[in-house]
This record gives C-alpha cells, structure tokens and sequence, in this order.
C-alpha cells in the first residue's frame, strides 16, 4: 500500500461550515479523485481550531501550512500546486500563532487529539515539565512579563473579565468578577489559592494539566496576585498525587531561581510566592470555605457565606480562589486576548472545558473542547462510541454532584446552562459513559456512597439525610424495596438540594433524582417486580446453567459455597437455595452456558 | 530499634521547631502530621501528644484533625498498604470483583492488616488512573487493568519479594 | 445610630438596623425561628439548618443565624416547603437518636423533644441505622451519653470558646462524627475540670451530671447516720426556677424546710463556712502584704478552677490561697468540731452539700481533703437533683413553711451569701482584710467595679496608704486570660478572683436547665439570681464575716485563731501539678 504523503486537515467548527467548508470538502474529494491522489493524501476533520475569522481552514502536514479564507475556486490551485508539485501557495496561506496551536501541529494528525482544541493542556505531552527551560521556549512567563512591564492590575483584571471566563472548578462563577471583587477589598495581607483538590472520582484534568505543565498554573496564580493585590500564592493540592506534587515543587523552585517568583519579580515593584499544602483525604475540602479551614489547620469544615472568601477568606483576610484549569487559561488570555478567548464556546460559556473521559467508551482520556460541542460529539466521534457492540446508555457529567443523561440528551451542547437545564451539571468536567450493562439504581447508590463516606458531619440535612437515602437505595439493589421508597428518596433529594450547608450536600442528591427523572422504570422495576434489568443487583439475579454445557466441571471447581451440582460432560445444575451469586461460575464458564437473569 | 524511634523524633522535631518560626505557625498542623507518618508509618499516640505540646495546640483539636482525614493511619500499617480504587471509572469496569478477590487471599476487610503484617487493605476512591481501569496501588505504585485473578498473582509476586528480603 | 434599611419578612415590610443576621432582626421584631445549634454567646456554626428561611433571589434556604440582612431583602419563615424541610431535619435527629425519653434524664426538658413537638412530627418516615457508642461514666462529675448527641457543637464551642479548656472535639467525620476528649479517653483521664458547662449548653441528655439521688435517698434512709446537709448561696437563688418560678426568688427558708422534710437531721449552710473561708483568707492575704509573701494572691474556692490550674497554671500553685473551699471547709467541720460538740462517732456523720457546682463532685473525692483518715463531704448533689429529690418526695416546695438553719455551723453574714456571683468572694474578702488591716469600717461596703457580668473586671482598695489592686474573672476562658496577664506582669495585682463558670457559682455547671422560654447562659437570668443574693445581704444586719457571732465562737471554742495549727490542719490543703493524658512535662519535652 503506498504511502501517505500528504495529511490534510480541514476544520469543521460550526464558523467554518458556515463559510461553506463542507462544500469545500467535497471538492477537495473530487479533486484529489481527478488527480489520482485520494491514496496518498488522507484528509480528516477537526474540531474547531479558534480562527474563525480566517476561516475556512484548510491545513497541510507535513510542513505545517495552514491556508484561510479559501473558497471552492481555491481548492484545485492548491491541490495541484502544493499536492502534485510540492509548492505550497504563498497568497492564501495565513500565519497562526496562538498559544495552543503548537500542540495541534504536533499531534493534530490523530484523531483523537485533532478533533480537540488544547488550550489549557496545550503543553502537555510537548514540553518537559521539569524543564522551565521548555516552558520558556513555548512563550512561558511571556504573559508574566507582559502583565508587569505594560498593564496596570485594573486592566489584568478588565482583559479576564472581557474573556467570559468561568471558574472551571464546578460552579462556573464569573472569573473576572471574582478577580474584581477581591481587588476591590483593602489593601494589605490577601491571599491567592489553587485549588488542586480535584477529589472527584473519574477525574485527573488538574492531575494531568499540574503533571504535565506546573509553570502555567503558576504563571496564571502570579498574574492573579498582581491583578488582586496579593503577594501570597498557596496550592492546596490532595497528598494522593504525589507525582503532581513532586513537579509542583520542582517548578516553583525553577520559577524562585528564574526571578519569576520572590521578591520583586522581573525588576518590577510585585513581590509574589506560592507555597504548597497538602490535603489529607477528604473530597469535602474541594469546597472553598473547607478548603480554607484546612489550610488554617483545622478539620475541613465549610462554613455559610456569606462572608465570601473575597472578603474574608484564609486567616480572614481576602482571598482568591480558583479551580487549576481556571489558572492554566490565564497566560492565553494574557497574551491571546480577552476578546479572542470570548470568541470560542458559547454566549453564556466562553473557552474551552477538559472533560476526563471515561468508562464504557474506547478512546478513554483527557478531552478538551469548546464550549457547545456535543455530548454525542464528545462520546462518538472523539470518544469512537461504545465498545464490544454494547448500546449506549447514559453520560454522567458533573461527577458525584452531578446527572445522567440519556439517549434523547445526547444533542446537548457542553455548556454551563444547557447541563444545569437538561438535569446535570457541568461540574469539574468528569465524564462517565455508561452502557446497557450498567444498572442506574445502582450507579446511583454507588454515587450517594462516595458522598456520604464524605460528608463533613457538620449539617444534619447532608450528614443524616444522604446516609438515609443510601439506606434506602441499598434496600432497594437488594431487592427489598418498597414503592413508597422512591417518593421518599425523591423528598429527601429535594429537602437535602435546598437546605444543606455546602455545595456537597446540596449537589448530593442529583445522581438519584436524575436517575429517577431518567430512568424511573428500572427503579419501578427493582421495587415492584425485584428486578434489575442490567443484571447487575446480584440479589436479585439468579444464575442457571443452560444446554450450552458441556458438563467441563469449571463452574463446579469456581463454586465458593458447592453450589454446582453435575457429573463429567453433563449438564450441570446451580443449587438456587445455597447460590451466593458471586459470579464466579459465569466469569469461569467459557461455553456462556451460565446464565444471568 | 529504640534508636531509630530517637532519630525519627527528632527528625519531627527539626521540621516542627521550622514549622513554628513560621507566621500562623499552628496552621502547620497538618504537614506536621504528615512528617509524621512519613516517619513512622501511622501516628502514635506519643508522638500526637507531642506534637500537640510543641506546637501548642490542644490535643483534642489535633486528634479532631486527624481523625477527619482520611489519609492518617491511627493503628500501625503492614508493610505494603493496598488500596483499591472505587472510582467511578474502576468501578464500572469491575473493581468490587478485583476488591473481592483481594479480600478472600489476604483474609482482611477493608482497614485491617494481614497476621503476618504484610498488608493492610484500604479502599481509595479515585486515584486518577481512570483510563487503565480498575486500578489498585500497592505502596507507591499504580497497577491498572486488573482482574481478581491478575491481582492474586501480584500479592503473590509481592509475598516473595517479601521472604527474599 | 445606623440608618435603616428596609426588609420584607412575609410579604410585610420592616425597618430594621443594617449589620445584623435576618436571626436578630426576626427576633427583635417578634418572629421567632426555631433554632438548635445557635447561641448568642458562642461563634456561629450554621449547622443544624433548622433555623433555614427562604430569601427571595437565592435558589437555596439560608442559615437565618449567619445569613445578613441587607435593603431590600424579602424573607419568608414559614412556607409550606419551609416547615416541611425543617420538620424533616428534625425527624432525621430524631431517627438517629435513642427512643427512650421515657427514661432520660432531660424528659419534659429537652431542647430536641420540644423542637420535635413543635414540628409535628408524628410519624417517622426515615427510619435507618442509629449510633451505638456506650456512655462513658467514668467521670465523677460529668457522664457523657454520645447516643444522644445530636452535633449540635454547642459544648464544643462551650469548652473551647468560653471556658478554653479545648476538652472535646468532634472526631472522625460524616454519619460517623462524636464528640470526645481526645483519643477517645474518659472523661476522669482528660483535661476536663468538670465545670459542668457542657451540661448547661446541651439540648439533650448527652452530658449529664453523674447523678447521687439514689444512694442518697439510701442514705437518708439509714437511721444510723447522722445526716448532715450544706447547700451553697446559688442554690437558693435558682432552685425557685426548677419549680416553675422565674429566676432571682430567694428559697433560702424553703430549701431549709424541704432538707429537713427529706430526711436530714441538721441543716448547715455553706454560708457560714463562706464566712470562714474569709477569714482564714483575708488572714492569709494580709500575712503575704506584711511577709512580702508570694503575690498575686488567688483564691481556691473554684473547684473547676483548681483542676484547671493544676494542669494549665502549675507554675501558679504558690500562688494559691491555700485554704480549702467553703464546702470542704463545711465537711470538715462537720466530721470533727460539729461531731464533737454532739458528742458522737464522726464515722457516722454523712455529710452531704447541695451545690449549684458540677466540679465539687470532683472536689469531693480528692484524697487531700479527707479528713481524719475520712472523706469529708460523702455526696454532693447539684440543684437540679436536690430539685428532683424534693419533688419525688412528694414535698410542695413552693407552699412549704420555710424554716432556719441549724446552729453551730448554720448561719451567715451577708459576705457570706455573696459568694455565689462573680466578684463576691474578692467583695466580701476586702470588707474583712480592710477592716483586720486598718482597724476601721469600711464605708463603701459594696464594691461596685467588681460586680457584674464584665469577663474580667478590675478595683482597687486603699488600706492605710497602700493602693491594693484586685482583679475579679469569671468562666475559665477570661481566667486564663486574665492569668497569662499576672504571669508576664505579677506585680500588675495583689489579690485576684477566679470563678470558674460564667456568671460565677450563680451560672454553675448545676443550675436548673434553661426553661422554654429562655437560654442556656442567660444573662438576664444570671443577673437575677445574683441580684437575690445582693438582696439578701443587704437585708442583713450582719455583713462583715468576723461579725458572724457563730464564727467567733468556733475560733474561740476550737480553732483558736485565723492561721492556727489545727486551722491549717483541717481548713487548709496543698495542691500539686496533674498531667491527665495529653499533658506532657516540660522536663519530658526537651
């Protein structure tokens, strides 16, 4: 088979299809059939590449050429120009030099990483992180230099407050305004926080973004300190990523020795360093009140707002807090512009998001998108769709605080808004598929078991009510629910949503009313007819051996309680009443003569 | 043996004397705290009362604090710590069973030690290895795509190294 | 004065003070919220969620404790969904908590009972697992019954707020969060000094005073004891409110009365050995101003304050009037001047104090205090069980004919009631010490700058030219304060007071419960009880402890004199430095 020679990406954003990049596409086919090429030059789409005023884009690998603005008429100059006679055509490339593109050039030619739009891991996976001397080549501390030597912390704050950026940690709260709010407190002892307590489970976004780039966080907490009035940085960082912590310290040691941290930094009047604190195993102290208290020492207890940390926050004094992808976007709008960044994404939601992907899907991974790209998009076409022929579920967004969504859902655009309206929430961007094989009173119950191992204790509604409603859940996976049960899980959900103290409790129950709003016939069917249709609830699943048997005695061997029942090449039999349904005979059985109902 | 508890203590207590030169010096509790199981393993009675005493903060907050996080041992540890990832991820892809598995080699619920103080078996929820799940750690390192009989062999590749030492 | 700003409660509109919780300006305008983890005196938690209302604009309820007003703001405390939600947090209280109110000690005044009444709730819809921890009752002065505890923090913020022993904590966390000493110790190995106010703070039964009335009533039954009985100045004051009376009625006669009724064959009081305690201390005092003795000097009637010392303050002992408290002074008495004059075996005088005091319990049992191979006061009951006793011995306290207190260790001068409130011990010394010092009257008898519910409060006394500076604190918190103060700066005091509790013994760990329609350390009831025992002594015609005709004939019958040999032997003791668990020595810690 010959050789690929030529890779040709064309960006198929929403800006770009407008401007007819689809037509484009089809003459670029019959153009590439005319000339014998379609072998040779492999032609992909990508995901929006941010330059929708030069759209549409065409780019060509090797070389890296990037063409804008063409139109149909274009397309067979460049075809034979540059394809046939390797002559690339000056007049219709464009030069691109935003931050993220870098990564783009490099692995843009895989799928995977081509549909994507890296702005925050825009140097992961390219440059060494324990080298600043790589971060520095790819404009590190540019931003920094930049922030000191041109704007006045007014306009720091003015430049994030025009981008639309939103704290990517869950809450989506208006970033500039936060930036706005603490700036505006007295003079005098602030303080700037990272929260790296990323304690959801199915998410490593900020273990990935600290791992593979520690200086942009940096950077983006020291501009954040400038444009504040602070001259303290601190990263509250969970002790369970110990390689994110080793980097961390390794950078900030690099930035101290570099001068972009310490005492007046690049010759400027700003003083600024970051230390490192540890968190101690508790998901509770993601939430910002918590967080403080346990910098302060104390058990990570949150407390009611306000006083908002902007205005009293660690050791009472004004305080910036900010999720580490919220830091890591800071050097982009610095250097790319506010109003470039609010140019990607959607009205309510500008940027991009990091998704951790993962589950029941094949391309399992980091993903980061515009804002408004599609659930399906993500799960299907970057995601490649569910493995082994299963069926596609529901998509869990948001974490433990936040819904499952299914099928009809899949159209929903990643946004801020358009989550909370569809049931979920957009949370720190963890994202679970699911398929039919999974039972969703079951994920449900697993979700209230992660929160409520976490409840802090302080609040009743949080600490009593969600252990009750995992109770109740529990019953009903073990077949003993009653009808009554899913009215009273519905109640509880509503009372704990609106009456707890915290951010975790408050978003505790939205897994289970999701699935109930959702799903509400497997909970039907799991109380009423003790039934679970995914055959998962073990208790209610009973294993039988079916003439596929060829009587091999492995399930008897597997048996932990002597169940099993058969002589040598017969039909062997599973005793119902001594059957512990631990499985083992099913995952043994190498002939699917065990069966699961 | 004695000896060795000497020179942890006072390897605690270099970074505690640090830790109080510094401005909200009892917010340094919970790096303390940490110090310390480094050094020993888990945290002794003795050595909270000291580091209570030190740092001036009373005993019963600090036995508060460390009883909220869940990472600090308040019984001794066996010599590899297993944890299991219940993550969402691990779980969808069968963790409850690798979990299982670990239970019926080893003997142990979840928080206990083996006899032979080996193992103590823990339960994690996420470790953020959600793309090779499920997911175990044992001490340091990450162990992904498991199963219950893969895992029975790795505590056995771990008990040999154990008897060579 | 702040300009108001308008609020909306319930769709009616209200001017209010800016800078206060929508709590305050509902309370100020007569909206009550019902509430649980709340109290003005201690930081605000914002836990329990019963106190949630709903404020136009926020999505979810708020905490009315800690949520501000501010113009414009439209509040609702009583929809539908309100009432729902607060009834079922209740309810999930109730379901993890014991269902024996039947058998508790706080049935019909219990601060989780009367919520749950209120609520409504009549079925229990969330029943699930509960809490099985086992009581603790190793103290001997307060129990602790974590079952029962409902995370309210308010003994918590109690022993670390306000009285700063930093005793309790909670520990672990979520469904699984108790409260406890650290390492989950007993009470009797911690630092707890027994002051009892955990008691006073907690909604329901899970701190407790470890109760006598049984072995008591036993006692009392015993027709081969000679029943002795004492009972302190606040115990007068409050035990009115545990019949139904408001705070500040003088029972005095009553109590007397209703001790005989119960059994007792003599009823001292612990007023006369108040008196006594001044004169062995001013005595005391006015040795160290002429020996250059060692100074501040700091009175030892607190037993709570005692353990606290031992342990926080060691390097204070010397510092200590050595004299025994009133009780113990009482007790002694008792068992040897008192057993001698009726001329019978001191083995069968059983000598029993009705205190307002938690701590004297702890006191009691102090090897230290025994006298003649002896323990001196067998059972110490607080108010609340002598209430008790009294009322299931079927006695109409109320209507009762009071009587008077037997002699020869029964009657007191006005010093000697004043003991009770804070400031009173430091006023009823200067009025003896002036007056031994000088040879003259005091004049102002009534020292005002000492009085009062100020934490820390100081006077000064001129006595023949020398300017003698005292300083009164009350509740251990501002004792420790005021303490770290004398350590820096000795010379700043020559006499200082310390009451443990807040308040003084007026507020002590043994008082009546708060009734429904008051709080736990309420001000107003602690300045009525000490305005009753202000009131008492200015009926007296007798103010001055060395007036007391009764103490001058136990000094001239027994005692000989102020200081004497057999003085020191059974009114004065020795203290020395306690290391509970925690507590490490300073040598230890190099």
């Amino acid at each position: 088979m010959p050789e690929v020679h030529y890779k040709i990406t064309l960006c198929d954003g929403t800006s770009c299809i407008r401007k007819q990049s689809k037509q484009i596409h089809q003459i670029l086919d019959q153009e590439l059939r005319k000339r014998n090429l379609k072998e040779v030059v492999s032609v992909h789409l990508s995901g929006c590449l941010g330059m929708c005023a030069k759209g549409p884009i065409l780019i060509i690998n090797p070389g890296y050429v990037m063409y804008g603005n063409i139109t149909e008429a274009d397309i067979p100059e460049i075809v034979e120009s540059h394809l046939v006679h390797d002559t690339p055509v000056a007049r219709l490339m464009v030069e691109e030099n935003h931050l993220y593109n870098r990564f783009f050039r490099i692995f843009g030619d895989v799928d995977f990483f081509g549909k994507q739009m890296r702005i925050t891991l825009r140097n992961c996976g390219i440059i060494d992180p324990e080298n600043i001397d790589d971060y520095l080549s790819v404009r590190g501390y540019e931003a920094l230099a930049k922030v000191l030597t041109d704007m006045k912390p007014e306009q720091v704050v003015s430049e994030v407050k025009k981008s639309g950026l939103r704290g990517r940690g869950g809450a989506g709260f208006p970033t500039g305004m936060k930036w706005e709010f603490t700036a505006k407190q007295p003079a005098g002892e602030k303080y700037v926080i990272c929260n790296a307590d990323e304690g959801d489970p199915g998410a490593f976004m900020d273990r990935s973004a600290i791992e593979g780039d520690p200086h942009t966080v940096l950077e983006g907490m020291i501009i954040g300190g400038y444009a504040v009035g602070s001259s303290r940085g601190v990263v509250y960082i969970r002790a369970e990523y110990p390689l994110a912590i080793k980097r961390l310290e390794k950078a900030i040691a690099a930035a101290r020795e570099h001068g972009f941290l310490g005492q007046n930094i690049l010759g400027s009047n700003f003083s600024f360093d970051i230390e490192i604190r540890l968190g101690a195993g508790a998901f509770v102290c993601g939430e910002e009140t918590a967080l403080i208290h346990s910098i302060e020492g104390s058990r990570g207890m949150p407390r009611p707002r306000p006083p908002f940390p902007a205005v009293s926050g660690l050791f009472g004094r004004p305080t910036l807090i900010n999720n580490v992808e919220t830091w890591a976007n800071i050097p982009v709008i610095i250097l790319d512009g506010g109003e470039w960044f609010s140019g990607i994404g959607t009205q309510g939601s500008k940027g991009t998001k990091v998704f951790a992907l993962a589950g029941k899907v094949r391309n399992t991974g980091l993903v980061e998108v515009p804002m408004g790209t599609t659930l399906r998009e993500i799960v299907f076409d970057i995601g490649g769709g569910i493995p082994n022929g299963r069926k596609f579920k529901a998509v869990q967004t948001g974490g433990p605080s936040g819904g499952c969504l299914p099928e009809p859902y899949l159209d929903t655009p990643i946004d801020y808004e358009s989550l909370a309206k569809a049931g979920s929430i957009m949370g720190s961007g963890g994202m679970i598929v699911i398929d039919e094989d999974s039972c969703m009173v079951n994920i449900a119950r697993f979700f209230i078991e992660f929160t409520q191992s976490e409840s802090c204790g302080k609040c009743a509604p949080c600490r009593e009510g969600t252990r009750r409603m995992l109770e109740i859940l529990t019953r009903i996976t073990e077949g003993k629910g009653c009808p009554e049960d899913i009215d009273k899980l519905e109640r509880l959900g509503a009372m704990i949503k609106k009456s707890s103290l915290c951010g975790l409790g408050q978003s505790a129950p939205n897994p289970i009313l999701s699935t109930i709003k959702n799903f509400r016939e497997e909970y039907e069917e799991h109380v009423n007819q003790k039934k679970c249709r995914a055959g998962v609830c073990a208790a209610m699943l009973s294993y039988t051996i079916n003439d596929n048997c060829v009587g091999c005695g492995a399930c008897k061997r597997a048996c932990p309680v002597n169940a099993i029942d058969g002589t040598r090449k017969e039909k062997h039999h599973i005793d119902p009443n001594k059957c512990i349904k631990c499985g083992q005979c099913y995952s043994v059985c190498k002939f699917s003569a065990v069966a699961k109902a | 043996m004695v000896e060795m508890a000497q020179e942890k203590m006072d390897e605690l207590r270099t970074f505690i004397a640090a830790c109080m030169q510094k401005e909200y010096s009892d917010s340094y509790l919970i790096a303390v705290l940490h110090k310390a199981q480094e050094l020993f393993g888990y945290l002794p009675v003795e050595v909270m009362d000291e580091v209570a005493q030190r740092m001036n903060i009373p005993t019963a907050h600090l036995w508060g604090v460390a009883t909220f996080y869940h990472y600090f041992n308040l019984k001794p540890i066996g010599k590899y710590v297993i944890s299991v990832c219940l993550g969402t991820a691990c779980y969808v892809k069968g963790a409850t069973e690798v979990l299982e598995a670990i239970k019926r080699e080893l003997g142990v619920e979840i928080g206990q030690t083996t006899a032979d103080n080996l193992f103590t078996l823990h339960e994690a929820r996420c470790l953020g290895a959600c793309g090779i799940a499920p997911v175990i750690m044992i001490n340091d390192k990450i162990y992904g795509e498991l199963d219950a009989k893969k895992v029975v062999a790795l505590i056995n590749q771990y008990r040999k190294t154990a008897q060579v030492a | 004065m702040d300009k108001k700003i308008t609020i909306y409660i319930n769709s009616k509109e209200y001017k209010v003070s800016p800078n206060q919780t929508i709590m305050q300006a509902a309370d100020h305008l007569g909206f009550h919220i019902p509430r649980l983890c709340y109290h003005p005196k201690l930081s605000i938690e914002g836990a329990c969620r019963v106190c949630i209302v709903e404020v136009e604009g926020m999505r979810n309820f708020v905490a009315s404790c800690a949520y501000p007003v501010s113009d414009g703001m439209k509040i609702h405390t009583n929809t539908q969904e309100l009432r729902r939600a607060r009834r079922d947090i209740v309810e999930l209280l109730v379901d993890n908590h014991p269902m024996d109110c039947h058998t508790c000690e706080r049935d019909g005044n219990c601060e989780l009972q009367r919520l749950a009444s209120s609520m409504g709730i009549r079925a229990r819809h969330f029943v699930g697992q509960r809490k099985q921890y086992g009581r603790d009752l190793s103290g001997q002065a307060v129990i602790r019954d974590p079952d029962k505890c409902i995370l309210c923090g308010r003994c918590v913020r109690m022993c670390s707020e306000i009285q700063q022993v930093h005793n309790l904590t909670q520990a672990h966390r979520g469904f699984d969060t108790v409260v406890m000493p650290a390492y989950n110790m007993p009470m009797a190995e911690s630092v707890c000094t027994a002051c009892g106010q955990c008691i006073n703070v907690c909604p329901t039964a899970a701190f407790l005073e470890k109760n006598y009335t049984q072995e008591l009533f036993e006692k009392l039954n015993d027709p081969n004891l000679i029943k002795v009985a004492q009972f302190a100045p606040s115990v007068r004051a409050a035990i009115g409110e545990a019949f139904g009376l408001e705070a500040g009625h003088n029972m005095e006669g009553q109590l007397v009365a209703a001790l005989r009724k119960l059994g007792f064959n003599y009823v001292f009081d612990t007023q006369f050995s108040a008196d006594l305690t001044i004169m062995e201390e001013a005595t005391e005092f006015l040795e160290r101003i002429q020996n250059k003795g060692k100074l501040p000097m700091i009175t030892s009637c607190s037993s709570a304050w005692m353990k606290c010392m031992e342990q926080f303050y060691p390097d204070l002992i010397e510092n200590i009037s050595t004299c025994k408290s009133p009780m113990s002074m009482q007790s002694a008495l008792a068992k040897t001047f008192f057993a001698q004059k009726i001329g019978v075996d001191p083995k069968k005088i059983f000598s029993v104090a009705a205190m307002c005091c938690t701590a004297k319990k702890y006191e009691a049992a102090r090897p230290e205090l025994d006298v003649e191979g002896m323990r001196a006061t067998d059972i110490v009951v607080t108010t609340r069980e002598i209430a008790w006793m009294i009322k299931s011995a079927g006695i109409d306290f109320l209507n009762i004919e009071p009587e008077t207190q037997d002699h020869p260790i029964g009657m007191s001068s006005g010093a000697g009631v004043i003991f009770g409130t804070t400031g009173g011990v430091m006023e009823a010394s200067i009025r003896t010490a002036y007056e031994l010092y000088t040879g003259q009257t005091l004049v102002d008898i009534e020292v005002e700058s000492i009085r009062g519910l100020k934490g820390i409060k100081e006077g000064k006394v001129v006595m023949d030219g020398q300017e003698i500076r005292v300083a009164v604190a009350h509740g251990l918190g501002n004792a420790c304060k005021l303490l770290d103060v004398v350590r820096k700066d000795p010379g700043r005091y020559h006499f200082v007071e310390i009451m443990g509790c807040p308040g003084g013994c007026v507020g002590g760990g043994g008082q009546p419960y708060a009734g429904v329609n008051s709080i736990p350390l309420d001000e107003d009831a602690l300045m009525k009880r000490a305005e009753a025992l202000y009131s008492i002594d200015r009926a007296k015609t007798i103010r001055r402890s060395y007036d007391n005709p009764d103490i001058q004939k136990l000094y001239k019958e027994y005692l000989q004199r102020p200081g004497s040999p057999i003085a020191h032997k059974l009114l004065h003791t020795h203290y020395k430095q306690k290391f509970p668990q925690g507590i490490i020595p300073k040598e230890a810690l190099k």
